[in-house]
């Protein structure tokens, strides 16, 4: 079983290593990487083109650990124990099967995905270092201890919010996806827009890399982002004259509002294009 | 295996353990790469370093300890095309040029004279001197190469492979700052910690029916409010006086804007008046009313200064006493609105404590921060947060 990327997803040679590393070896991978650099997508694809059914897990910040072994649903038992039902005499009846549950006990080796764990409590990946590392857990009401026949295919994502904890970094191979530099940003484009014009991608390009460069922006716009601006320009026809334009009164590309997401970067980008304005005059 | 790898590492402070090393074995025994160096150098990376702004250190140790292992890799020698020896000499050689050269003899003795350049030049520029481009560019590019004024250049094409790990290509990343702010993250964290706590005044309706459930009878089981997290609003003190300290503030404001998600800044410049502003270059330009930010932020704010205090008493106690503008309310003014409207409140003051009794300004301000004002050592720090998490009555 060897990644090397998928028709819809360019991975770079570092990433084919991390990613054949984590599979070989089933320890977690854990990615970083900016907003919208393909992240998630990457436990999709690995699934994928390993042919792996993929569980997802995502964590908020209200997530605990245990919601991903398993929950006893007490109150569901307390009311079917006044209902007199009979269900209410095995306590199996009130388990919850959590993600890791269910990755575990998958009849087929299955991808299983753990997005944005730093949204979580810090405790929270420390909660999780001995049923990842075991790749088994022990539920105390029933009595009995799940654990996976085969180790899962873990991939966890992180958006840097919080630091993890350090005896959790150790069990796991970790990827930083950089932002793709022009070359592997051509490919993806390719990947996604067989059919788009080149003369627009490169000056989409050119306004893309150039809005990344100004300073004190608060959110660049990634790939993704890059890939949304793509499709709307394609939709909306636009005519490549528009992008062409070497007037700095129109500094702010057209269609502006999928690269730029908040108020405070649009406003500094017609700030810009104001002073721009000025320096022609 | 590696043990001088690893050593290294650790030497340049990235914590690999002995279970990282375990994995790299395992990772190679189990063969999950081919066996070149660039694999190696993902494998290893992905194994090591768990942070990336370690990633830039660890292509220099890398490329240090593994230096010269693969000299015959992707160096090969590169055969000089004749044709574009001659397109070159045609090119950049004048007439007078192309005659003395002729003296020299034959056509094929002048190219492999330039020939011997080249390679001679490629030899240097192996040997650090860079003469051509930057970090090992082709040779055939079009830096200027001047042997004996006669400039070779143009494109020629044939790139030659640089190995990735000395392109250090995550050399922006490098978070060496954080070393010396470590301390002072952890002092920091106090603040977030304890914003967890605090008096069982929450009922705990999960547990609650858990706990009924289980028993049989009522079983009220209380929690204490978990707050979202802690809101800072730090104000900085820029120029003047408070020069010797940026470093210090430097990391301190690295420190807190990592280990906080509300956090506002602001700068001032000695005391604070009706404006403030985030971005010094255009401080004049660009200020945010002090009322915007008393009525945009809510109490549970928390309240930082940092700066010296050492000014003028006037600049705090009287109208239009300010340096650099004209204020029409006093320093005192505003400084009783911003404690007032955010109760939990701290002045750090990076000047020695020692110091703080022979200058009239610092006592002025420690008397209208209620005395908390506290020294930018970590035990300062530590104290400040200790007071900005008690519990304001």
């Amino acid at each position: 079983m060897r990644f090397d990327g998928t028709d819809d997803y360019v991975a770079t040679d570092d990433l084919k290593v991390a990613v054949n590393a984590a599979v070989t070896l089933r320890r977690p991978l854990l990615v970083k990487g900016e907003p919208g650099t393909g992240k998630t997508v990457l436990a999709h694809e690995i699934a994928k083109a390993t042919g792996a059914p993929l569980i997802e897990w995502n964590v908020k910040s209200t997530t605990k650990a245990h919601q991903g072994l398993y929950e006893y649903d007490a109150v569901a038992r307390l009311r079917d124990g006044q209902l007199g039902d009979e269900r209410v005499h095995d306590i199996s009846n009130y388990i919850r099967k959590g993600k890791l549950w269910e990755a575990f006990t998958s009849p087929e080796l299955p991808v299983l995905l753990i997005d944005e764990i730093d949204k979580a409590d810090i405790e929270f990946p420390n909660d999780l270092l001995q049923e990842l590392d075991r790749m088994e857990f022990h539920v105390y009401e029933t009595k009995e201890t799940v654990k996976a026949a085969e180790r899962p295919i873990v991939v966890i994502t992180s958006n840097n919010e919080k630091e993890l904890p350090d005896a959790f970094l150790r069990r796991c191979f970790f990827h930083y996806i950089k932002f793709p530099d022009r070359e592997t940003m051509q490919e993806i484009i390719n990947v996604h827009f067989p059919d788009i014009q080149g003369v627009l991608v490169k000056k989409a390009m050119d306004i893309f890399y150039d809005v990344r460069d100004v300073p004190g922006l608060k959110k660049k716009p990634s790939t993704s982002e890059l890939l949304d601006w793509l499709k709307l320009l394609l939709s909306e026809d636009m005519p490549l004259d528009v992008l062409q334009s070497k007037d700095p009164s129109k500094a702010i590309p057209p269609l502006h509002g999928a690269l730029l997401k908040n108020e405070q970067d649009v406003m500094l980008f017609e700030r810009l294009a104001f002073m721009a304005k000025r320096e022609a005059r | 295996m590696f043990f001088n790898f690893m050593d290294e590492l650790r030497a340049a402070g990235i914590n690999a353990s002995l279970k990282e090393h375990l994995v790299l074995l395992e990772a190679l025994d189990k063969e999950v790469i081919r066996r070149s160096p660039e694999e190696f150098y993902y494998l290893s990376r992905a194994t090591v370093v768990k942070d990336e702004g370690l990633l830039d250190r660890f292509d220099q140790v890398f490329s240090k300890v593994f230096k010269g292992i693969e000299t015959s890799y992707g160096t090969e020698e590169e055969e000089i095309p004749l044709e574009w020896l001659k397109a070159v000499a045609e090119k950049y050689l004048s007439e007078e040029e192309m005659a003395e050269i002729e003296k020299l003899g034959t056509w094929e003795e002048l190219m492999d004279t330039l020939k011997e350049r080249l390679e001679e030049q490629e030899k240097r520029h192996e040997g650090g001197n860079k003469w051509i481009g930057t970090g090992g560019t082709s040779p055939y590019g079009n830096s200027g190469y001047n042997p004996e004024g006669v400039r070779i250049g143009g494109e020629g094409g044939q790139k030659k492979a640089v190995k990735v790990w000395d392109k250090r290509e995550f050399a922006n990343l490098d978070n060496t700052k954080m070393l010396g702010t470590r301390n002072i993250k952890v002092a920091l964290r106090r603040l977030r910690k304890f914003a967890r706590e605090g008096a069982q005044d929450e009922l705990d309706i999960r547990s609650t029916i858990d706990g009924t459930a289980k028993k049989g009878w009522l079983d009220i089981h209380m929690r204490a409010e978990r707050h979202n997290a802690v809101k800072l609003l730090l104000f900085l003190d820029v120029g003047g006086s408070m020069d010797p300290f940026i470093k210090l503030c430097e990391e301190l404001f690295s420190a807190a804007t990592s280990e906080f998600k509300n956090l506002e800044f602001f700068y001032f410049h000695n005391c604070p008046y009706e404006g403030v502003w985030k971005d010094n270059r255009r401080r004049f330009s660009e200020r945010t009313q002090m009322w915007d930010i008393l009525h945009k932020y809510g109490h549970d704010y928390k309240l930082i200064f940092v700066g010296d205090a050492s000014m003028s008493p006037y600049e705090i106690t009287h109208p239009g006493g300010s340096v650099e503008h004209f204020n029409e309310e006093a320093g005192v003014t505003w400084m009783q609105r911003l404690t007032n409207t955010y109760p939990a409140a701290a002045w750090l003051n990076p000047v020695p404590e020692k110091q703080w009794g022979y200058s009239q300004s610092v006592k002025i301000i420690r008397e209208l921060m209620n005395d908390r004002m506290y020294g930018l050592t970590l035990e300062g720090l530590s104290d400040a947060m200790k007071e900005l998490t008690r519990k304001q009555g």
